[in-house]
């Protein structure tokens, strides 16, 4: 079996897939990769089936030893990567040859980079999931982020390399620059019609406390109309929670499953891989938009992913 | 049977099913049995269920399913909520060592209340309690009703870390940290049972609908169930 060296985990580096859904009346919350959208593409530039797991690193990448080489694509944000001291290129499947080193290292672009290789990371499935849940030691590579001195197994390689590359166009339609799009979260009425302009037209700055559970926001503070107690209910993928500090927080990939605090509102689904990619201190905006464009926006979205020519042979 | 069950849309791939807008036992029984229902009978393309104290959150792919298509199931399967028998709930005890290092929030509590530790605790193990429903992390189960007399607020500042098996009390309710984690409840004391673990058939200790008491033990009954 193919074995990858950890030489330097990098800052935080765990194994995720596309997650672990229906395990949330026990409180596990589906996990999985932050942007799911360029693991889906990484697993498909080295010829696996899309929800393999791969390396997700943050902010800085690791170094990786591979003593029986594999194949291998990078995706989501530009780490500066080189093989061997040779540059190589983000969305483009290439072969590491036994013993050679891959080199990550700090971000140039977003919040995270997917190592994908051919046959996966191979770990031990929990409820079905390869993915790490990092708060409750669960999952993926024992339960935790990657160390150096970890030695990762490969899944069996069943094809024969084939250089791929994401279509060019592919980054612009799934990464706009532009404010992230919600639609109105279950308690909104709560919040007073000036409340919500603030909310709607304020800049907020991503904090440094933020992570997989969740993206704490800085700037304006947002007040309820009248100050209610709330009865805990579930919560969503991408709500906008404000606490009592009003302060709102983007519940993320780890994040609880059921919540005491009003949500004002709810990144759309269209959206959500594009919270994997913010980095702490990024600005961002909302902007509201209707439950139809939401829906088409997505469906918009799997169609481009699914059909169009997103990944070149 | 749907009179007086609410939809609202969570976000475009969520609904949330209120059952009401008070925590009572029949309409947490009602929220179970539709939990239950869907349980046994999965809807394609639901694909996760947050039951909480009176509504159930429902996240589906909307890939294959429309939140149409999901409202007329769900108000399908709402009106044989009276046909539905859940099993009998079962009934557990959780054996818990109060006060000092294992309940640092302890006295303070009885000080907020004008109370004795002493009667913080019996007042804690008084009373046969719900579990509504697991939320927040994975095996934290939200078990309701603490005596009206022991209704704590919040801690100012939350902990950073909370060691596992803690025992806290927040409002009316009290329940059990599965994973050393922050966390906002005042800590009256600790079990040394493994709230959630992978490795066993029933990974989560307690589960929605069981029937749970908490038993004091001393610090070397504490010691000698941790060993074994």
């Amino acid at each position: 079996m193919s074995l990858i060296q950890v030489q330097a985990a990098g800052l935080l580096t765990t194994v995720q897939d596309l997650g672990r859904p229906g395990f949330g009346s026990l409180g596990v919350s589906s996990s999985g990769a932050a942007d799911p959208i360029s693991l889906r593409l990484g697993n498909r530039l080295v010829g696996n089936v899309e929800s393999a797991a791969g390396l997700e690193m943050t902010l800085f990448g690791g170094t990786f030893l591979f003593p029986q080489g594999a194949i291998v694509a990078l995706t989501g944000s530009d780490f500066g990567a080189t093989l061997e001291d040779a540059t190589v290129d983000l969305g483009t499947s290439f072969e590491v040859h036994p013993g050679q080193t891959l080199r990550l290292g700090p971000t140039r672009s977003g919040a995270r980079c997917y190592l994908c290789v051919q046959g996966g990371i191979a770990v031990p499935p929990f409820l079905g999931s390869a993915s790490t849940h990092i708060l409750s030691g669960l999952g993926g590579f024992e339960g935790r982020p990657l160390r150096a001195g970890d030695v990762l197994s490969i899944g069996p390689v069943t094809r024969a390399f084939r250089k791929r590359t994401i279509a060019p166009h592919l980054s612009k339609c799934l990464f706009p620059r532009s404010a992230l799009r919600v639609t109105p979260g279950p308690q909104l009425d709560w919040f007073s019609p000036s409340a919500r302009r603030s909310f709607f037209s304020s800049t907020y700055r991503i904090g440094e406390q933020s992570d997989r559970m969740g993206l704490r926001l800085e700037g304006a503070a947002i007040s309820q109309r009248v100050p209610r107690t709330m009865i805990t209910e579930g919560v969503s993928l991408g709500a906008v929670q404000v606490p009592q500090g009003g302060l709102p927080i983007i519940l993320f990939v780890e994040q609880q499953t059921t919540g005491g605090y009003p949500k004002i509102a709810n990144v759309i689904s269209a959206d959500l891989h594009r919270l994997g990619q913010i980095r702490p201190r990024d600005e961002i905006r909302f902007e509201r938009v209707s439950w139809k464009a939401a829906q088409s926006l997505f469906m918009e979205q799997e169609k481009i992913l699914a059909f169009g020519e997103s990944i070149l042979e | 049977m749907t009179e007086g069950v609410q939809f609202r849309l969570a976000s475009d791939r969520s609904v949330l099913v209120y059952f009401g807008r008070k925590v009572t036992l029949h309409t947490h029984g009602r929220l179970r049995k539709l939990v239950y229902l869907l349980e046994m009978e999965p809807i394609a393309g639901v694909e996760n269920l947050h039951p909480a104290y009176c509504s159930l959150l429902v996240v589906f792919d909307p890939l294959k399913l429309s939140q149409r298509e999901l409202g007329a199931i769900l108000r399908d399967y709402l009106r044989r909520l009276d046909t539905v028998r859940l099993p009998d709930p079962r009934e557990l005890q959780i054996p818990t060592c109060y006060g000092g290092e294992f309940g640092p929030d302890l006295t303070e509590v009885a000080r907020l209340h004008g109370m004795t530790p002493a009667q913080v605790v019996e007042l804690h193990t008084s009373v046969t309690y719900v579990v509504y429903f697991l939320g927040f992390v994975p095996g934290f189960a939200y078990l309701g009703v603490l005596p009206e007399a022991l209704a704590t607020p919040r801690l100012d500042n939350p902990r950073r870390s909370t060691p596992p098996g803690s025992v806290g009390i927040v409002g009316s309710q009290t329940g059990v940290y599965p994973f050393a984690t922050p966390g906002g409840w005042r800590v009256i004391g600790r079990t040394p049972l493994a709230m959630f673990r992978p490795d066993r058939n029933n990974m989560s200790f307690l589960t929605i609908g069981d029937r749970v008491s908490f038993i004091p033990i001393s610090p070397e009954r504490f010691r000698e169930l941790t060993r074994s």
